[in-house]
């Protein structure tokens, strides 16, 4: 390919500066920046240790403890047995290989997505891995950023780079005023409802338009989080000056003539005009509502005004038994209105909607409200940072006067990896990522929603409306 | 890893679409510090009751389907979270092949990385295949990696393709980190060329 006459989209411009080298049509990446958490990277270090080969690089590398960390007590060691192991595991092989890492103790200790980017280590144009699906979140960076496996872990570990085929390019672009009361969230679930969840398989997506422009970096890391729930393993949006005036000053974030010569490059981050993809998919936001899911995948949604659908009235045999299958995990009724949905439990947190907008937005509807009584509420920051960030605005108050509890940061309830976990049968209304069956504890249902719905939600203790006016 | 060449044996159909890593191989066996003894994590929660007991309406807790080493299932199989333990369990339960209309992209990475095959077929292929399972249970097939095709118990053959560059690492069973290695001299070409151009990206990311 003659890469100086072809105009090119942002991705294929990140994936040419990257290619070491090519065989057939495989292409040998060089991995820039390589997270680590304690959840997938203790097995890979073992690997790495039986074939006494090299870590890398390790001084390039940041590592968190976020998966199975307690959000309670946080003075204690976790209760359970294995996950006090695989802390101390990611202690002892971090130390060993001279990776630095933010640990249990340290107050900038968050979930690895929501670090990252605060820490201004996720960089545009770099290429971001982790051993976790949701790595897709640092292409809010312009990054091309995804998730990989154990052995890819160790694969990075040893040689730096990734063998890869090169995905197909897919557009989304996004028009309209995103309406009062709905944000990112509904966005990306609309998003997901439109492409499905493997509408994006084998594609990285380019998310771009007015509307994503307009949209904050929390924002954006929301939406490029949630293109793994597409099939997508990365999604991403080209970098500017609101991508720029985040990252100047981060603790992590190029400095002085560098930042001058990092921000020349990144200004190139865009696609070139004729530039061409393997699809294009439009999307108008002017009527969104917020969105919430009734199924067991996050393509399973409707608008908050909406009504649980009915399998019988849909024609492909295969998708309609995979319906009634969700409606009786989920224990609902076709047709009946998705907010007469009542709940057990609100869980506001996660990589998709721990950052601290997430929590102002959730605060700005329970402001001066109390919680139902029939519901437990948990508010899980995203990381230390926010935690202290939404103390100093006095976050924290404000949900504790209403009944929530005000949780440490971590993975917390997302995937119910810590002692966060629902009841058999319990139904919550969550801001996390995946409503997949048992992804909360087991037999447990889960319903995707944005902050501020969840927030709602808690305040009637159904699926609700998040109009600050509205909530009863 | 061990090579994968010809595969004998029993198929049983788990013909659902969207079955997701959190199924496969649900996250309380993610602690485990030691890449075996993920076969009682196969779709755990599934498969045995709250109080560890088998579930005897899961099918792969009925004769003759406990011993299958051949799954069949819906679209997007193993889609969601990168754990690649939904591998090792899958592998260590003892089903070496997953035949399914399409698969999440990172399991489809993963199946290679540790062993697995994975199958392709169009979704009527597959239906087709489940009803033959369910129809001869008990009886051997045969997935044939070299030669790219699919016997089933009544005889029926099917060829299959498969991405030659992920046939020959299954049947050849290499250290794929050993290979890149071999790359060494243009990696090393690489990174001279970025410390160059990008140096911030070669600063020390001390966290204090």
């Amino acid at each position: 390919m003659n890469t100086y006459s072809s105009p090119q989209t942002l991705f294929e411009k990140i994936w040419n500066a990257h290619v070491v080298t090519q065989k057939g049509d495989e292409y040998l990446l060089y991995v820039d920046k390589h997270i680590l958490h304690e959840g997938s990277t203790p097995l890979a270090f073992s690997g790495l240790r039986a074939s006494g080969r090299r870590l890398l690089r390790p001084h390039t590398m940041i590592g968190v403890i976020d998966h199975t960390i307690p959000t309670r007590m946080r003075h204690l060691p976790p209760v359970d047995p294995q996950a006090r192991a695989m802390m101390e595991a990611f202690h002892r092989d971090t130390s060993e290989y001279g990776v630095s890492i933010f640990d249990e103790n340290d107050p900038r200790q968050g979930i690895v997505h929501v670090v990252g980017p605060e820490q201004g280590y996720s960089l545009p144009g770099t290429l971001i891995v982790c051993g976790d699906s949701h790595t897709s979140t640092n292409g809010a960076f312009g990054a091309y950023a995804f998730g990989i496996g154990t052995s890819e872990v160790e694969h990075v570990f040893a040689t730096r780079t990734l063998w890869r085929k090169k995905p197909r390019n897919m557009l989304i672009r996004v028009t309209g005023e995103m309406p009062e009361g709905t944000s990112a969230k509904d966005l990306a679930l609309l998003v997901i409802n439109k492409v499905g969840i493997a509408g994006g398989t084998g594609y990285v997506i380019e998310f771009a338009g007015a509307t994503v422009s307009g949209l904050t970096m929390e924002g954006r890391m929301t939406l490029c989080n949630m293109a793994i729930e597409a099939g997508a393993r990365a999604g991403l949006i080209a970098p500017d000056e609101t991508t720029f005036e985040f990252l100047r000053g981060r603790p992590l974030a190029p400095k002085e003539v560098e930042w001058d010569a990092a921000a020349k490059s990144w200004r190139a981050l865009h696609t070139d005009d004729g530039a061409r993809y393997d699809h294009i998919v439009d999307i108008d936001v002017s009527s969104l509502r917020p969105m919430v899911t009734w199924g067991t995948t996050p393509q399973d949604s409707v608008s908050i005004d909406g009504c649980v659908p009915d399998p019988s009235a849909e024609q492909d045999i295969a998708r309609r038994a995979s319906m009634q299958r969700a409606l009786d995990y989920m224990g609902l009724r076709p047709g009946m209105p998705v907010s007469d949905i009542e709940l057990d439990y609100v869980f506001i947190g996660s990589c998709t909607n721990g950052r601290l907008e997430d929590l102002r937005a959730a605060a700005n509807v329970v402001r001066g409200r109390r919680i139902s009584s029939g519901v437990t509420a948990i508010v899980v920051p995203g990381s230390g940072l926010v935690k202290s960030a939404a103390e100093a605005e006095g976050l924290d108050t404000l949900f504790l006067e209403a009944g929530f509890e005000w949780r440490s940061p971590g993975c917390s309830m997302c995937l119910a990896m810590n002692d966060d976990v629902l009841a058999p049968g319990q139904r919550c209304a969550s801001t996390s990522n995946r409503n997949f069956e048992g992804r909360q504890g087991r037999d447990a249902r889960t319903h995707l929603v944005s902050p501020a719905t969840a927030a709602a939600a808690a305040l009637t203790g159904r699926l609700a409306y998040p109009d600050p006016e509205q909530v009863e | 890893m061990k090579a994968f060449t010809v595969l004998r044996g029993i198929a049983a159909p788990l013909f659902k679409d969207n079955i997701d890593t959190d199924q496969i191989c649900p996250k309380q066996h993610l602690t485990r510090l030691v890449r075996t003894g993920f076969d009682r994590a196969l779709f755990s929660d599934r498969r045995f009751d709250a109080e560890g007991a088998e579930r005897a309406d899961f099918i792969l807790n009925q004769e003759p389907w406990r011993k299958a080493v051949i799954l069949l299932a819906g679209e997007n199989f193993g889609c969601g979270s990168s754990r690649e333990h939904a591998v090792w369990a899958l592998v260590e339960f003892g089903v070496q092949c997953v035949i399914a209309p399409s698969f999440g992209d990172i399991f489809l990475q993963n199946s290679v990385n540790s062993g697995l095959l994975a199958v392709s077929l169009p979704f009527a292929d597959v239906r087709k295949l489940a009803s033959d399972a369910l129809g001869a249970p008990g009886m051997e097939w045969t997935v044939d990696l070299p030669n790219q095709t699919i016997v089933t118990a009544t005889g029926a053959t099917l060829a299959f393709d498969i991405d030659p560059s992920r046939r020959a690492r299954l049947i050849d069973g290499l250290d794929e980190i050993g290979l890149t290695l071999l790359h060494q001299s243009e990696i090393d070409a690489f990174e001279a060329s970025q410390r160059n151009a990008a140096p911030w990206l070669w600063h020390p990311s001390h966290l204090n």
